[in-house]
């Protein structure tokens, strides 16, 4: 089991490496930034000034080597639009974002879970339809527009919801965490309705059943463990489709987190901003695939000893 | 004494071509979705016939013409007008271009790359298939539309872009499940006969593994689709798809974003093409599910 973490640490440890370069590439292929910070009547001299004292003037290698020792240490330069230290910006967006995929999260599972069970046990009923209407509707809605829908409706005309930003408290969480939630549990719920599905068809279950378990029991701890495994395969996957939604979503509802600092970062080349984003967004893409890995090792053995 | 001829009751074809036939007969045809899938394709194709106006043709007198049907609405502009007057129905008529092909041609691309990864990592296996595999997993863990932004603001906005961010991401979902596939194949007689038979890697891969990942492809395929379609909107409405003048739906979107109150349909209908589009191909994918691949497991 500790080879086992080892060697996908590591293996996330090179991806990482691959990914920083791909990362400062990218950024420096964005055009020049200085173009957008100086003003219009800046002379050349001007220019090579401020292209010395951001460093842009050394050459690329060096300029990767030092972004990355200052990046372990968590400093990831000054943003050259804010002008204000990137790691002061991600400290403040970063924890709005993750309050906001925490909230999303927590509505897809209670949402998800329940309805994918239930949908499986009563296959063919009313329910089974709502939750197949509910799932093709969630991948079938752009979420922009929901959120454009949503803004105008609940927080427009009816006024119950605040239209954006993250100041009125729990309130101004449930539409962005609302659309942000709702793309994912179609996909959770559709995984979790055929897992069911198949393990409930499955030997044990019935053996259960003979052995006169409870049905409550049988559904909810002995078939819906084994239905779980493929969920937990894509868990990695619905993270990430979390984080590209969560991009659209702050936008759309003037969220401040990472997502639109992504945005802005991206809108105005603010170079060390990019980097700092999409480097913690890697980072954090990792870390949660990693204990995916492990978690899924662990509810299946057949795994851990396969390597 | 010859050897007894090999019936082909003994020779395992893969269960999933013999319970699709069955099952296809007994399946009604999905009408609604398969008329949407076509009415669009040909809408998209008969585009400059179809379209009553040019979609850039400005006409500021005419702003905000509501559709035909609501009070105000005029007949030569049966879906109304937008900000610079516009003609909507014109510009959802070519939208639809943008958005199928972006569609079509980013599932090929990545369908192509994927299913030659997924073939590939199957069948040799070992070391080839884990380093393919963590390559797999690290490309699908990224967000796409955070490389498509990127793209966007590197080399600008445009088709090609959409194209290739999206399809750089996608093709790991195609290599990961034809992996699957691949791996369960390989353990079936019929792969060790050909292999006895003399068959090399490149026949293996093509004349056996190969056919039969076409269903769960086609299946795939399907589904990503409305997914690539979804995307591209998303891409062109944040300002790093398609660049404004074409009509895409994701920009339209943007732009009557401000005048939902006053104007809902300049937002409302390119919305509601979007979900037409991607709800037929999604449930035209279950249906192709259901009666070629019933097994596969997809998000």
């Amino acid at each position: 089991m500790i080879r086992f973490v080892l060697s996908r640490l590591l293996q996330s440890l090179v991806a990482l490496a691959i990914l920083s370069v791909v990362v400062f590439v990218l950024a420096r292929a964005t055009g020049d930034p200085l173009q957008l910070v100086l003003p219009m009547s800046a002379t050349p001299e001007d220019y090579a000034e401020a292209r010395r004292y951001l460093g842009l003037d050394r050459p690329y290698v060096e300029q990767y080597l030092s972004f990355v020792r200052r990046a372990v240490t968590g400093d990831f330069g000054m943003s050259i639009r804010a002008r204000r230290p990137v790691a002061e910006l991600l400290q403040e967006r970063l924890p709005n974002s993750l309050r906001l995929a925490a909230f999303a999260m927590g509505i897809t599972l209670s949402i998800a879970f329940p309805l994918g069970v239930i949908a499986a046990v009563r296959k063919g009923t009313g329910v089974d339809r709502i939750a197949q209407v509910v799932a093709v509707l969630g991948q079938s809605l752009p979420t922009f527009w929901v959120s454009i829908v949503l803004v105008e409706v609940v927080a427009g005309r009816l006024q119950w919801l605040p239209a954006g930003g993250n100041e009125a408290g729990l309130a101004s969480y449930v539409l962005p965490g609302f659309t942000l939630g709702w793309f994912v549990v179609a996909g959770m719920m559709r995984l979790l309705r055929s897992g069911m599905l198949e393990v409930l068809d499955s030997e044990y279950v019935k053996l259960a059943r003979v052995k006169g378990v409870l049905e409550r029991r049988v559904v909810w701890v002995h078939a819906l463990k084994n239905a779980l495994i493929p969920v937990v395969t894509f868990a990695g996957i619905y993270f990430s489709i979390l984080v590209t939604t969560a991009i659209v979503v702050e936008t759309v509802f003037a969220w401040p987190g990472l997502g639109r600092l992504a945005y802005e970062g991206i809108s105005s080349r603010d170079y060390p901003v990019i980097q700092a984003v999409v480097l913690t967004t890697a980072v954090i893409v990792a870390v949660v695939n990693l204990s995916v890995d492990c978690l899924y090792a662990v509810i299946d053995p057949r795994i851990r000893h396969a390597r | 004494m010859p050897a007894e001829p090999v019936t082909p009751d003994a020779l395992p074809l893969p269960d999933v071509q013999v319970s699709a036939a069955r099952e296809a007969r007994g399946r009604r045809l999905p009408y609604f979705s398969l008329g949407i899938v076509t009415l669009f394709v040909l809408v998209a194709i008969l585009a400059p016939l179809l379209s009553p106006a040019d979609p850039a043709d400005q006409s500021l007198r005419n702003r905000f013409k509501p559709p035909v049907w609501m009070e105000g609405g005029t007949a030569k502009h049966l879906l109304g007008t937008d900000r610079l007057g516009r003609d909507m129905l014109s510009r959802i008529i070519w939208g639809s271009r943008v958005s199928l092909a972006a569609g079509v041609i980013t599932v090929l691309i990545a369908t192509a790359f994927g299913a030659a990864m997924g073939l590939v990592a199957g069948y040799y296996g070992g070391r080839v298939d884990v380093v393919l595999m963590r390559v797999t997993d690290a490309t699908m863990s990224f967000p796409v539309i955070l490389l498509a932004l990127i793209l966007a603001v590197t080399v600008g906005p445009s088709f090609t872009n959409v194209v290739v961010a999206i399809a750089v991401i996608l093709w790991a979902r195609f290599a990961r499940v034809i992996r699957g596939q691949v791996l369960t194949l390989m353990g079936l007689d019929f792969i060790a006969q050909a292999r006895i038979a003399g068959a090399g890697a490149w026949r293996i891969i093509t004349r056996h593994l190969f056919p039969n990942t076409l269903n769960t492809l086609v299946v795939l395929l399907t589904l990503q689709i409305g997914y690539v379609i979804i995307v591209e909107a998303s891409l062109s409405f944040l300002g790093a798809g398609i660049p404004p003048p074409t009509p895409a739906w994701g920009s339209m979107i943007a732009e009557g974003r401000e005048f939902v109150t006053s104007a809902w349909w300049v937002s409302g209908l390119p919305g509601l093409a979007i979900l037409l589009v991607v709800l037929a191909f999604n449930l035209l994918g279950d249906w192709l599910r259901d009666t070629l691949d019933p097994k596969l497991r997809q998000l």
